[in-house]
């Protein structure tokens, strides 16, 4: 584990990856595009209006995924004092948060045609909106300090906290009857989603992962280059000052 | 349990010294209901049909209002550093914060919803299960709380922080409150919802003072 902390290995290791994860997302954006909005059929009850499954349906796995990503990152940066995994969960924060703010948004709009609203406050929507909140929180509290390291600290601690939240998001189209469909692919009797409709899907998925996977390593470059500016500068004034 | 009770004592005791300041979250919670009849229109049957939603609101905020209190000015005149320090551990300082916070926050506001049960114009009934369900929910807000205090102990920015912080992870004890209480009024029983009142009180219980511990850990680093 700390061989990763190294952050010179990892942009070794970032710097091998990028590449063809740019390749892979420039390749298969367009194959998930054209499946999704031409190969696919249209849905047999709601139509031409389903194809923003497409969308939605990635971009809210992703939201949570990316929350479990960063309290992940939170244990390891608190346990092991993991410099990396702090990095990790600040850069990943405002990916997971757009996540969230497209999920909620294309919802609302296929809210609108299906369902006849905008917005309801069932279980489902209601527990992503406070996702939403905590990304918002977490992000706010990490630069509330003078002192980088102790808002690092504080925002791990409260995306733990946060955690609480997930199980709540999975399970609440369950524990509660809600106007949110339940869950139709991640079953334990197997799929309910036509086939025809399922790898365009999870082709998209695909697309959203190397989307956070690019985006996240390229943040964390930014941020490990500013922090060797702000050494760097701090290094020069020391010397100057002697 | 001699540090617990002493450290019990003296917040009680600092929070008796500074009365109006203690008193103001209740005030701000009868104040503030205050406005609602004027906002909405005084008819009754509209009252009676927000009045649980309302009352169970304003107690977040004015739970929120009172976070401040907890571990600012012990951070700022040096006493907070003495508890991290202490042989004692730090979850049980904690615990008996929360509980000093609580009987000078909560409680009040508990005593005084059957009277702001009668303003908004609620059943009968409503004045013993409001306070109830207050009795079991308001603990939890100042144990939730206390972990966004203590995050932001020493921090630049203040109280409106601390409502991004705490507010999202009141919503849970917000919806089972109200619906515990609307269950009683409308005759469907609540039992269920106080049931869920209770175990997130004891989840708060286990789980907030270590991670207002850490918190605090971190603050003090």
């Amino acid at each position: 584990m700390h061989g990763y902390a190294n952050p010179l290995r990892f942009q070794r290791i970032a710097d091998a990856v990028l590449p063809w994860v740019a390749v892979a997302l420039l390749v298969l954006t367009p194959i998930g595009l054209y499946q999704a909005l031409v190969l696919a059929p249209p849905d047999y009850q709601q139509g031409e209006a389903a194809r923003i499954m497409y969308v939605h349906v990635p971009a809210a796995w992703l939201a949570t995924f990316t929350y479990a990503l960063i309290a992940i990152a939170s244990v390891v940066a608190l346990v092991w004092r993991h410099p990396l995994a702090e990095v990790a969960a600040r850069a990943a924060a405002p990916v997971g948060a757009a996540f969230t703010a497209i999920a909620l948004v294309t919802g609302s709009v296929w809210g609108k045609p299906m369902w006849g609203t905008w917005w309801v406050w069932d279980a489902r929507l209601t527990s992503v909106l406070i996702l939403f909140f905590l990304y918002l929180g977490y992000i706010a509290l990490h630069d509330a300090f003078e002192d980088p390291a102790r808002g690092a600290r504080a925002a791990s601690i409260l995306a733990l906290v946060g955690a609480v939240n997930l199980p709540i998001i999975k399970f609440s189209v369950d524990w509660w009857n809600t106007l949110h469909q339940p869950s139709s692919i991640l079953r334990l009797d197997g799929p309910t989603i036509a086939p025809s409709m399922l790898w365009p899907l999870l082709t998209m998925v695909v697309v959203f992962k190397l989307y956070l996977v690019l985006v996240l390593i390229l943040r964390m470059r930014g941020q490990l280059a500013q922090r060797q500016i702000h050494n760097l500068r701090a290094r020069g004034a020391a010397g100057a000052g002697v | 349990m001699r540090p617990f009770l002493a450290l019990l004592r003296r917040d009680l005791g600092l929070a008796f010294r500074h009365g109006a300041e203690t008193l103001l979250g209740a005030i701000f919670f009868t104040l503030a209901l205050s406005l609602f009849p004027l906002g909405v229109g005084a008819s009754a049957d509209i009252l009676a049909r927000i009045g649980a939603g309302v009352i169970w609101v304003l107690a977040l905020f004015a739970v929120l209002l009172t976070l401040e209190r907890l571990y600012q000015s012990d951070y700022e005149d040096g006493s907070l550093e003495l508890m991290v320090l202490a042989p004692v551990p730090l979850e049980l300082l904690v615990f008996a914060k929360c509980l000093a916070h609580w009987l000078t926050s909560g409680l009040l506001l508990v005593a005084m919803s059957p009277l702001l049960a009668l303003l908004m114009a609620l059943p009968a009934e409503a004045y013993w299960v409001l306070p109830a369900a207050l009795l079991l929910g308001t603990p939890t807000l100042t144990l939730i709380g206390s972990i966004g205090a203590a995050l932001l102990v020493g921090s630049r920015r203040g109280s409106a922080l601390t409502a991004l912080l705490v507010l999202p992870l009141y919503i849970p004890v917000l919806i089972f409150g109200v619906s515990a209480v609307d269950g009683y009024l409308m005759g469907l029983g609540g039992g269920a919802q106080m049931g869920i009142l209770g175990a997130m009180l004891l989840f708060a219980m286990a789980l907030a003072p270590p991670a207002t511990a850490a918190a605090l850990r971190v603050a003090l680093e």
